[in-house]
Order: structure tokens, then sequence, then C-alpha cells
């Protein structure tokens, strides 16, 4: 399950910030390794609240750092 | 006669970011209606999303240009462009605005010059620097939109220095009104209720702010760009032909509500 999450999530970001999926590893950060910027991502959480159905609140975004916090995020958030 | 029809004419739309802008709700509607669309976008991080989503309309027609619009020689240089492809154009749809996330929160007392002027740079000057610039290819006369908030004429929590920038729009649209009435080119605002938009997710606390439209609006729904895109094409219509300086709330009618 959290395995298929995180191909998901994978194909997302790799989509979102035009990078290759293999460098979207859990440990990736999304501002220092994957170079994202605050537009991107407010558009990551935007695509993740849409895959996964869920709400993303600021607090919870804002404590977001890495590929893995995403995964982890939405294995106890998903009903 | 009534004419909806949008066949034949030019209008730009700036501001497009990605599927979910309002722009792109506004886009549909002008497409649907028949005319070619000259597309700008705001630097090289939205090209791609852009042109993607210019491809699925299926027409050769429309155009894409790059316009930044803190700069007044690349806004020249863009109408340029749009005058030697299409010559004529017959409206614009302005939906461009930008404060630093930081200043979206909290209290707008902590506003920043910098900041102050940033938001209003590209959310309010840019409209009065386009409408100069396109006044000359408006020759026979049309529609300019562009796209306020609420929170431009009462506070709405953490809108801050975007409200006080809206204001400024919204005194813009009466005045670019007022000068280009004359040519036969009205200046229109939407008042847009909250969408779930890249600009408005910004915004700090934005899901509450949703659902208090989705609880309290007369209408009980949000807004979505579908509903802004049908009352940006009557804007543009000749349906609107005596509308001028005027600002149309399209909110569910939130606007009217109090307590």
């Amino acid at each position: 399950m959290s395995d298929d999450i995180l191909a998901r999530v994978k194909k997302i970001v790799a989509e979102r910030l035009d990078v290759d999926e293999a460098d979207v590893t859990p440990e990736a950060s999304f501002k220092e390794d994957l170079e994202a910027d605050s537009l991107d991502v407010v558009e990551l959480v935007m695509e993740l609240e849409d895959e996964f159905g869920l709400e993303i609140s600021d607090e919870d975004a804002e404590k977001i750092l890495t590929v893995g916090d995403v995964v982890e995020y939405i294995k106890s958030h998903q009903s | 006669m009534v004419n909806l029809s949008l066949e034949g004419k030019n209008i730009v739309i700036m501001g497009v970011a990605n599927k979910r802008s309002i722009a792109w709700g506004i886009a549909q509607a002008v497409h649907q209606a028949g005319a070619r669309i000259i597309f700008t976008y705001a630097g090289e991080r939205f090209k791609n999303e852009v042109q993607k989503l210019v491809d699925t309309l299926e027409s050769d027609a429309h155009l894409l240009l790059p316009c930044d619009v803190t700069n007044d020689e690349e806004i020249e240089a863009t109408f340029r462009t749009i005058k030697e492809k299409v010559g004529v154009i017959h409206g614009i749809a302005h939906c461009i605005a930008f404060a630093n996330k930081e200043e979206l929160s909290g209290e707008y007392l902590n506003t920043t010059r910098e900041g102050f002027l940033l938001a209003h740079n590209i959310s309010s000057y840019s409209l009065t620097a386009v409408a100069k610039a396109a006044r000359p290819l408006m020759t026979e006369g049309g529609a300019i939109i562009t796209l306020t908030y609420l929170g431009g004429e009462r506070v709405v929590q953490n809108y801050n220095v975007m409200g006080v920038a809206k204001a400024s729009l919204d005194a813009s649209v009466k005045y670019l009104a007022n000068d280009l009435g004359k040519d036969g080119i009205r200046v229109n605002a939407i008042s847009a209720g909250p969408i779930r938009t890249l600009s408005a997710k910004g915004i700090s606390d934005f899901n509450s702010v949703l659902k208090m439209i989705e609880e309290r609006a007369p209408m009980r729904r949000s807004v979505t760009p579908e509903d802004v895109g049908n009352a940006a094409l009557f804007l543009l219509s000749d349906l609107a032909t005596a509308i001028t300086g005027e600002t149309l709330h399209v909110d569910s009618g939130f606007n009217i509500i109090a307590i």
C-alpha cells in the first residue's frame, strides 16, 4: 500500500517539478534537492489533495519537507 | 438582435497559470463563442503548462506569447507582436495578481514597503499599462475585463495587501472606463467568489473561506471558473454594450450578506 502511495507521489512530483522520477526518493527535500519554489509547493499541495482526496492544512503543509513526509502524511490521513 | 458570439473577434487573455486558473475558465467560454485568443503567460515557468492547455482547444487560430507585466518594454513588445499577427483586438481579460505569500497571513499592518509596491505593481498598475498598450489596437472598440475580489471593498481575513491592491484596481477600472469610453472601449471588473486556484491557495487558511461560502452564500455553493467564464463572455460580448466602469459580483451572492 505504501509502495503504491510512493509511486503515485513520485509521478506527481516528477511531473510538477520537471525532474526525473529516479531523483524523487523518500529522502529528497522539496526545496533543497528538488529545487521547488513557493509556487511549486502550492501547486504540489493542490495536486496531492486532488489525487488522494484529502485536505492538507497550511500548518501541516509547512511541516512536509521531504517526499517521505508526504507519503507518511497521506498514510495517516487517508480514510 | 441578441448576440453572444465572438466570431471574428480577437481576445487577449492574460494570466492563465494552469487548468485551475480563472483565466482558463474565461478562455474556454471565449473559445466556445468563436473568438481567436491571444494567450499571454508570465514567464518560462508557465509556458509549457499553458501550451498544453491551448493544445486541448484544438484550434490553430490561437496564439501564445510571453508578457511580463512588470516591464513596460515587454508589454509594448507583446502588443506590437499582437498587432503584427492579428491587427485589431476586441477584448482583453486581465487575470493577473501577485503578492508575497508571507504577507497573505496575519496582520496587514506588517506589510513591507517592498511587498506593498510589488502587489500594487503586478496586481493593479499592470491593468493601466496593458490598457495603454492595447488602446491603439482596439480601433473597433471593445471590452477590457479584470478580476477583483471582495477583499478590496471590505476586510477579508488574511487577504491583507492584496485587498488594498484590489481597491486600487477597482478605482483604476473606473478611471480607465472614463478615459476609454469615448473610443468605444468598456472597462469592467468581475468580483469572483473564492475559487481553488494557485493564487487563492497562497492565502492563509483559504480552505476555510471556501467552506464559509458554501454555508453562508445565498446560493449555498462555491463559484467555479466556468461561472466566471460565462460572466466574462457576457461582459466581452455585444450584450453588454452600455456597461462600463462596473464591478459584477459572481460570488453566489455572498457580497450581500452581513450577519
